[in-house]
């Protein structure tokens, strides 16, 4: 089976050089690109164009959930499944309920923030093209990469690879899908 | 740092007082390049097993068979093989659980505080701190979960957990051991997920090194668990925030973990233990024993592994401050309560420090003040904190003075309460000591599978921090 096309991937140096190529990229217009960096560079985000992550939506609702665990489950095994009195006290009550909340909210808010983080990435996912180039080892060692996919709708190979080499790719190779 | 803002002009004042500008401290010495990082810490796994790691191995492996003895023999008899008997009914079990739990405490300031406060230094030694956290945790819940004697009690039939038991009654909510539950598991899964994530970036690296290695089932083994990370920008903008949020919500986390413990005695009536002090005091002990025992780790991995240049005296200076500053926190602690017994006029709670200081169990109280008072003050000196074998023997000090403060505080307290016709005297069984001393077996097995095993620093954090991670080049240009 021919392998298809899949994008451009232009190797950068240092990390100043990823940072004002990414400008150019974004500069550009191109929407389906990538960098791919062996740690997050400061700054990159913005040179990139990308908005301010999702991922605390996630944790707020897993935050909101885990409170009303804790207070609901202290609440029905307390209160109305068996009521029992312990010590003269109320069956219920948010004070003593609040330690195990609190602690239920950071649990359930954890695994809020992880699982937004996997769906937002969309992760795992083992098969990518990038994995596939055998620079994805200095892609996570010590070089940058841009990747600007063919899919993009104004991906020309020729404009690209000379804005590429314009922004100072040392090297650019084809990715195959 | 160079003022090349132009748009913010620097104030008239400064070119009269014409401010020293300090360097910062490296955090990566001799300008190591960013493979370099990658070849080292890849290196240690990458490399054959050394000699002296199968030795320890075989020790700890041996010494945490006591422990399973210890348990085999406690599950198969009953609690009754520990030393616990009137009126000292909690003794080594809960001294030993707060005593490991404490230490799991500093992983997570060096993990979340240290991350939100922004300090760089935290990156070389996060990873290992934060495993010596979750090993921890592992060796504390030992404890509590085997006191219950038939340790399957502790889940099915909800004695520790909310399952209803025989009874169909529930757990007591009320209570702070019940508390604890939540707090510990919470805790001890929390710093698995946050350690974990922080791994991922680390094991693609490895599952890609391995895979063009040629070693295909290693490199199945990282890219599992590193879920097809390929370091895209992206993903690291969501992965950054999901770091920053696991990080926010960790400190609080972390703090209410030992105010938690601290409520299980802090809450009950006994003389001793019924302060409001304990919760600040039992936080700032944990950190202090926790980064006592990162020091007696990291010390003997920086030299075995030549990691000079990642730990440089610069981390273990700040360490050593840390050591001092909770250390004094604590020692202030103590004096504190000697006060308030003093100025609170009740004499049982008078009676209770006197005969901590003075009373049968004084060789405890003294050895406590001499590990947790006196040696962190050594650490006021930089000609001390420059000495590596001081500052490590130093550090098994404070482990051991942390262990004594919760024996000081639990024992104490029991064995001299209201009625002198209840008071007794504590010495622990053979069982226990041996169950103790396994956990430690245990703790080696797990941290020594993971130097073994897995990157023991987070490279990608490293690289970060270096001066080449700056993209405008190390100037300050906007």
């Amino acid at each position: 089976m021919a392998a298809t096309f899949y994008g451009l991937m232009a190797r950068f140096d240092t990390a100043p050089d990823i940072y004002h190529a990414a400008q150019q990229v974004r500069d550009a217009g191109y929407k389906n690109w990538d960098c791919i960096t062996p740690f997050p560079v400061h700054g990159l985000d913005g040179a990139m164009g990308l908005r301010r992550s999702n991922v605390p939506k996630f944790s707020l609702i897993g935050g909101l959930t885990g409170f009303t665990t804790g207070m609901s489950m202290i609440w029905f095994t307390g209160a109305f499944d068996y009521p029992l009195i312990v010590g003269g006290k109320p069956y219920f009550s948010p004070l003593f309920a609040f330690p195990i909340s609190y602690e239920l909210t950071i649990l359930f808010t954890a695994f809020a923030t992880i699982a937004g983080m996997f769906i937002l990435n969309w992760l795992p996912q083992h098969y990518h093209p990038v994995l596939k180039s055998k620079e994805i080892l200095r892609g996570l060692d010590d070089a940058f990469y841009v990747v600007i996919e063919a899919r993009d709708p104004k991906f020309d190979l020729n404009r690209a690879k000379a804005l590429l080499s314009q922004a100072g790719a040392k090297e650019i190779s084809e990715l195959e899908a | 740092m160079a003022h090349a803002h132009t748009d913010h002009p620097a104030p008239a004042i400064l070119a009269e007082v014409k401010p020293v500008s300090f360097p910062r401290a490296t955090l990566v010495e001799k300008n190591r390049s960013f493979s370099w990082v990658t070849e080292k810490i890849c290196g240690i796994i990458e490399g054959p097993t050394p000699r002296w790691w199968w030795i320890a191995f075989a020790v700890s492996g041996f010494l945490a068979s006591f422990t399973v003895a210890g348990i085999i023999y406690l599950v198969s008899t009953g609690v009754g093989v520990w030393g616990h008997a009137n009126p000292v009914n909690w003794a080594w079990d809960i001294v030993n659980f707060v005593f490991w739990i404490g230490i799991g405490h500093a992983g997570t300031l060096i993990s979340a505080i240290l991350c939100l406060l922004r300090q760089k230094w935290r990156t070389s030694i996060n990873r290992a701190a934060e495993a010596m956290t979750i090993f921890a945790v592992v060796c504390a819940a030992i404890f509590p979960v085997f006191h219950v004697g038939r340790v399957w009690f502790a889940v099915l039939p909800g004695y520790l957990f909310p399952f209803p038991n025989a009874n169909a009654i529930w757990p007591n909510f009320r209570s702070p051991l019940e508390w604890d539950v939540f707090a510990v598991s919470t805790y001890g899964t929390v710093s698995v997920l946050f350690w974990y994530i922080g791994l991922i970036p680390d094991l693609a690296i490895l599952r890609d090194r391995f895979y063009r290695g040629g070693d295909k089932i290693r490199s199945a083994l990282y890219g599992f668990f590193a879920m097809g990370w390929r370091g895209s920008n992206r993903h690291w903008s969501n992965y950054e925030m999901a770091y920053l949020v696991l990080a926010g919500i960790s400190t609080p986390l972390v703090l209410s973990v030992h105010t938690i413990v601290s409520f299980d005695f802090a809450v009950s009536l006994l003389p001793g233990w019924h302060t409001t002090i304990f919760p600040p005091y039992f936080v700032a002990g944990a950190i202090f024993s926790g980064f006592g025992m990162v020091l007696t780790l990291m010390l003997p991995l920086r030299a075995i592994f030549r990691l000079e240049d990642l730990i440089t005296q610069y981390h273990i200076d700040c360490m050593c401050k840390i050591i001092l500053a909770t250390g004094t926190i604590v020692g202030y602690a103590y004096g504190m309560e000697f006060f308030i017994a003093w100025y609170g006029s009740n004499p049982y709670e008078g009676f209770a420090f006197i005969n901590r200081a003075f009373g049968h169990y004084a060789w405890a109280y003294w050895i406590m003040i001499t590990c947790n008072v006196v040696t962190p003050q050594f650490f006021w000196f930089k000609s001390i904190r420059r000495n590596i074998g001081l500052v490590w023997i130093l550090s098994i000090f404070v482990n051991v003075g942390m262990w004594f403060e919760r024996f000081v505080i639990i024992v104490t307290s029991l064995a001299r309460d209201f009625l002198p016709s209840s008071w007794g005297y504590y010495s622990p069984s053979a069982v226990e000591i041996f169950t103790f001393f396994g956990t430690f077996g245990v703790f080696g097995v797990l941290f020594l599978l993971f130097i073994r095993f897995l990157p023991i620093m987070p490279m990608a954090e490293i690289k970060a921090v270096m001066p080449q991670a700056d993209v405008h080049g190390g100037h300050d240009k906007h």
